[in-house]
């Protein structure tokens, strides 16, 4: 089991992800610089959390033409595991690995706080490991976060079951006060039609410990090491 | 004289420095000479004011590494092979002016700082200071100063995990922006910002060089402010991208041995930068400024020496590495070019071209000459420090409740979550204690250590009481760390004051040292590193002298840091300390300001007892007698009960309450040295044997438990109305 990180220009998840999963879940992960195009040899990569080139223009809309993009696409066709968290979920979105996009949060300010995400499915690659309706405490950092997508898109999201993950109280109840940013249907992770790519705002390498307020991102990696 | 005084005020030189540089260099200077010495002997770069007082301060431990000016940053031992490397700087004038783009290059700044010596830079914290929010332009330098802290420090990935926020009439025209970094680096991978080794290249990278920030440093700096809509040019844009960029690759570089120094461009740019580090090195520069990739065109040597464009770096290359450096920055897409070398003549030359623009000697460049006043205690503060509580009414009881109510919702006392939930504060895995309690908390990963890590400076006391306000600010920080279980290391400070060259000023400023440089000696505490910002005044009115104390702190054990919350129902509550109430200790207060609209009277500390409390806090934690600690300061023993409930949704009750003296004082009184710690029953006898070891009162308050918060006979509020009047107050003035 090995997992990549790729790295943009302007990625900062890439330490993170890089501790929760080499020195906590003790499971190897390799940096990726994103000028690289070979994937082969990883069964999992990850896009992690940052502001890729600043973000200048629109979240993620350069990083998609980075030369790993490519690479990625055909890595991902053929079965293998991709996340995005944060940054990285957008960068999926401008790509068109994951439908929908990211726009401003509704109260147009950046924000850093702990959320509780219900888990929706937990028959997925990226969530095997948690209980039926688990809440995960997990937190966000970001200022464009508030997913979004036509209706038809979000029909078709639900009714595949593909929305992973819902902004609720530490009850599992899905409520406005819940909803950090203002996203549609309290979303906060999808999945791909195939349901091998995750994206999701919260930052799962956040909470890998106690220490630092929950361990209950650890469940997501978990997740991901029984299924490979 | 052949300069004339428009142009001396320009580079803010007086005619007798004017005169002692032609009588040193046996010449009249150049334009680019004048230009290099106006920023270079400016307040900001060379503290001609301050130089005398800040070697009051004491400056030497076991542990530190690089004092205060040796360095861009102070550094200190903290054990395993590493070291913390911290400094605090204003960003005062520029934030006045162009608020988002003031505070955001501000954080830019002072996180250059810390990666330039190998550090990898792991927190931010800010102290702010603003007038009312009452007043819509307060609010827009307020939206807009929160906005670019977080615009540019969210884009770099290092949390920033707390500060301070404090609202005075004072500040309206002139608000204080201070920023704080924090990074760690290997003891051994130290980088000097040292330029030496004759023929070693001078390498610029990151940034064009425009226009903006022309004057920076001796201007906005180091003048005072009736002209600062014309100076609006002087504030730079920041680029927290590129930023990002040069920490990865200036890190990456540091692990190398293939540069002799390395240091950003701050203020007065790229004078400042060659000149010091050559300085510093012993030898000599020698630049040309043709070479400096541009993002204007017609530029003069004088404006790109004196450019303080952001986001630009020079590092000194030893020779024959310079392929392997480029290619190193290249990979990081971002631009390097050489332009000059180290010379071995002691003398800064900068060529344009072939033509020589600027020629002087680099130790006549960095000594600025150095003014001491005499200092006369104003009248007008007798006035302020002779305050008779008498004068006032007391609290009645009825009035006690919606009074907590009132200072809780109060600007300054009020939760800053609105502010520090728009900061990324978690990123890094690090951070164990998240804004909100007295100091963050964060654990260095492969040790089981953790720092703690503060800012303090209450301005309202040093108004009153330059010398006891400065104790204060030194004594509070260090209280605070004490509370979250952290031994203090060091301080980094940052002095706002008015203009030094008025004796009414120059008086707190000396003062106010005085009582900081007291305050360190006796806790042990050495100041690492510092800035100054003079001349925060608007229409000739100077804002209260406000020293902000940066603190850092260790925990040997990060499991046994210490926050202050209440943790279990039933837990017994004390007041370790001062347990006696005394009457003037409202002097100064939130209370006095709150409730009579006074600013008056001298705060109250006694440091000796400060340091027994603080020592006895320290080991009560390390044996793990106590649950939550938590210091009463601003709003007194009142605020700060409501504090350690809120913190953690469990409510209080009081045994019998003897208000002995005033009810005001006992309720809301500021006097120093009092900590409110929770414990188990249990612990009691263990906790008041440690107490009287160290001579210190511990008062049992009361319990732990329910959902309300109740001194006996004075005030009985439930956590909803407390949460809703604190958690909420600063959002409702916006």
């Amino acid at each position: 089991m090995k997992f990549g990180i790729i790295i943009f220009p302007g990625t900062w998840s890439d330490r993170d992800c890089h501790y929760a999963i080499n020195d906590i879940l003790k499971q190897k992960a390799q940096y990726i610089w994103h000028k690289e195009t070979d994937l082969s040899g990883y069964d999992c990569v990850i896009l992690p959390g940052g502001f890729s080139y600043g973000d200048y223009l629109r979240s993620g809309a350069i990083a998609r033409f980075s030369p790993v993009m490519s690479a990625l696409e055909h890595f991902n066709s053929q079965g293998k595991l991709v996340i995005g968290i944060c940054n990285g979920f957008q960068i999926l979105c401008e790509s068109g690995l994951l439908p929908g996009a990211l726009l401003t949060n509704d109260h147009l300010q950046y924000r850093c706080q702990w959320t509780h995400l219900k888990t929706e499915n937990t028959s997925t690659a990226f969530t095997s490991q948690c209980q039926h309706g688990q809440v995960l405490k997990i937190p966000i950092g970001h200022y464009e976060g508030r997913y979004y997508a036509d209706d038809a898109t979000l029909d078709e999201l639900e009714n595949d079951r593909r929305v992973i993950f819902r902004y609720s109280t530490p009850a599992g109840k899905i409520t406005e006060s819940a909803n950090p940013n203002g996203s549609m249907n309290n979303i906060a992770g999808i999945i791909n039609k195939k349901g091998n790519a995750l994206g999701m705002m919260p930052h799962p390498e956040r909470a890998c410990e106690p220490l630092l307020g929950s361990s209950d991102g650890n469940i997501i990696w978990e997740s991901i090491i029984a299924s490979i | 004289m052949p300069v004339s005084k428009e142009t001396l005020d320009e580079v803010a030189l007086s005619e007798k420095e004017y005169q002692l540089i032609v009588e040193k260099l046996g010449r009249e200077p150049s334009e680019v000479e004048l230009g290099m010495f106006g920023s270079l002997w400016s307040e900001h770069c060379g503290y001609k004011h301050s130089k005398a007082l800040l070697r009051q301060l004491p400056s030497k431990s076991k542990r530190v590494l690089v004092k205060p000016g040796e360095e861009n940053a102070g550094a200190v031992d903290i054990g395993d092979g590493l070291v913390v490397v911290m400094k605090i700087e204003s960003h005062n004038h520029p934030s006045a002016i162009e608020p988002y783009q003031g505070a955001a290059t501000g954080v830019g700044g002072i996180v250059r700082d810390i990666f330039t010596m190998g550090a990898r830079p792991i927190a931010l914290m800010n102290s702010l200071r603003f007038g009312p929010l009452t007043d819509a332009h307060n609010r827009y330098l307020f939206g807009g100063v929160v906005g670019g802290i977080a615009g540019y420090g969210n884009c770099l990935g290092i949390p920033d995990v707390g500060g301070e926020i404090y609202f005075a009439d004072c500040y309206a025209g002139n608000p204080l922006v201070n920023a704080l970094c924090l990074g760690i680096a290997r003891a051994d991978k130290l980088v000097k910002a040292r330029a030496y080794g004759e023929g070693n290249l001078l390498m610029l990278v990151g940034a064009d060089t425009g226009r903006d920030g022309l004057h920076g440093a001796s201007g906005l700096a180091s003048r005072t402010f009736e002209e600062e809509r014309e100076l609006r040019s002087a504030v730079q844009v920041g680029n927290p991208f590129l930023e990002k960029l040069l920490i990865e690759a200036c890190l990456e570089l540091a692990e190398t041995d293939w540069i002799t120094g390395m240091q950003d461009l701050g203020a007065a740019g790229l004078t400042s930068s060659a000149v010091e580090s050559a300085s510093r090195g012993g030898g000599g520069i020698e630049i040309d400024i043709l070479k400096v990739p541009r993002r204007e065109k017609g530029m003069t040597p004088y404006e790109v020496m004196l450019s303080e464009s952001q986001e630009r770096m020079l590092v000194v290359v030893k020779k024959g590495y310079e392929g392997k450096v480029k290619a190193l920055f290249d990979r990081w897409e971002l631009r390097s070019d050489i332009i000059g070398h180290v010379t071995g003549d002691g003398l800064a030359r900068i060529r344009e071209g072939e033509k020589v623009v600027a020629e002087a000697p680099v130790n006549l460049l960095t000594s600025s000459p150095v003014y001491r006043k005499r200092v006369k205690k104003p009248e007008w503060l007798n006035k302020l420090q002779d305050f008779d509580v008498t004068s006032i009414p007391d609290l009645s009881r009825k009035n006690a409740s919606s009074t907590l109510l009132r200072l809780l919702a109060s600007p300054n006392i009020t939760s800053k979550r609105w502010v520090y939930r728009q900061y990324d504060h978690q990123v890094g895995n690090n951070t164990v204690v998240l804004p909100g309690s007295d100091a963050a908390v964060l654990r260095i990963k492969e040790t089981k250590k953790a720092i703690s890590l503060t800012t303090d400076g209450n301005g309202r006391y040093c108004y009153v009481n330059p010398y006891l306000g400065g104790i204060v600010a030194v004594a509070e920080a260090a209280r605070n760390l004490a509370c979250s279980g952290a031994q203090p290391l060091a301080v980094t400070n940052c002095l706002n004051f008015g203009n030094p060259e008025k004796d009414d000023v120059y008086y707190q400023l000396k003062e106010c040292i005085d009582g900081m440089a007291r305050a360190c000696r006796d806790l042990k505490i050495p100041v690492i590193s510092g800035n100054v910002s003079l001349y925060n005044e608007t229409k000739g009115e100077a804002m209260y002298p406000t020293p902000v104390v940066g603190m850092v702190g260790v925990i040997d054990d990060v499991a046994k840091h210490c926050t202050s919350g209440f943790k279990n129902e039933g837990d017994l509550v004390f007041l370790l300390g001062d347990s006696q109430t005394i009457d003037s200790s409202i002097g100064s207060s939130e209370y006095l300001e709150l409730a009579h609209g006074i600013i008056k009277g001298n705060p109250y500390i006694d440091l000796e007892m400060e340091i027994r409390l603080q020592r006895c806090c320290l080991e009560a934690i390390r044996r793990g007698l106590i649950k939550s600690a938590h210091d009463c300061s601003d709003g007194g023993l009142g605020v700060a009960l409501a504090e350690s409930c809120l913190a953690s949704g469990l409510g209080f009750s009081s045994y019998d309450l003897e208000a002995e003296g005033r009810l005001d004082a006992t309720l809301f009184g500021e006097a120093q040295s009092r900590i409110i710690v929770s414990i188990t029953p249990k612990s009691v006898w263990k906790l008041e044997r440690l107490a009287t070891r160290y001579n210190i009162a511990a008062t049992k308050l009361g319990a732990v438990g329910g959902n309300r918060l109740i001194l006996k006979g004075y005030i009985d509020l439930s956590l909803k109305q407390l949460g809703e009047a604190w958690w909420n107050g600063l959002e409702k003035l916006l």
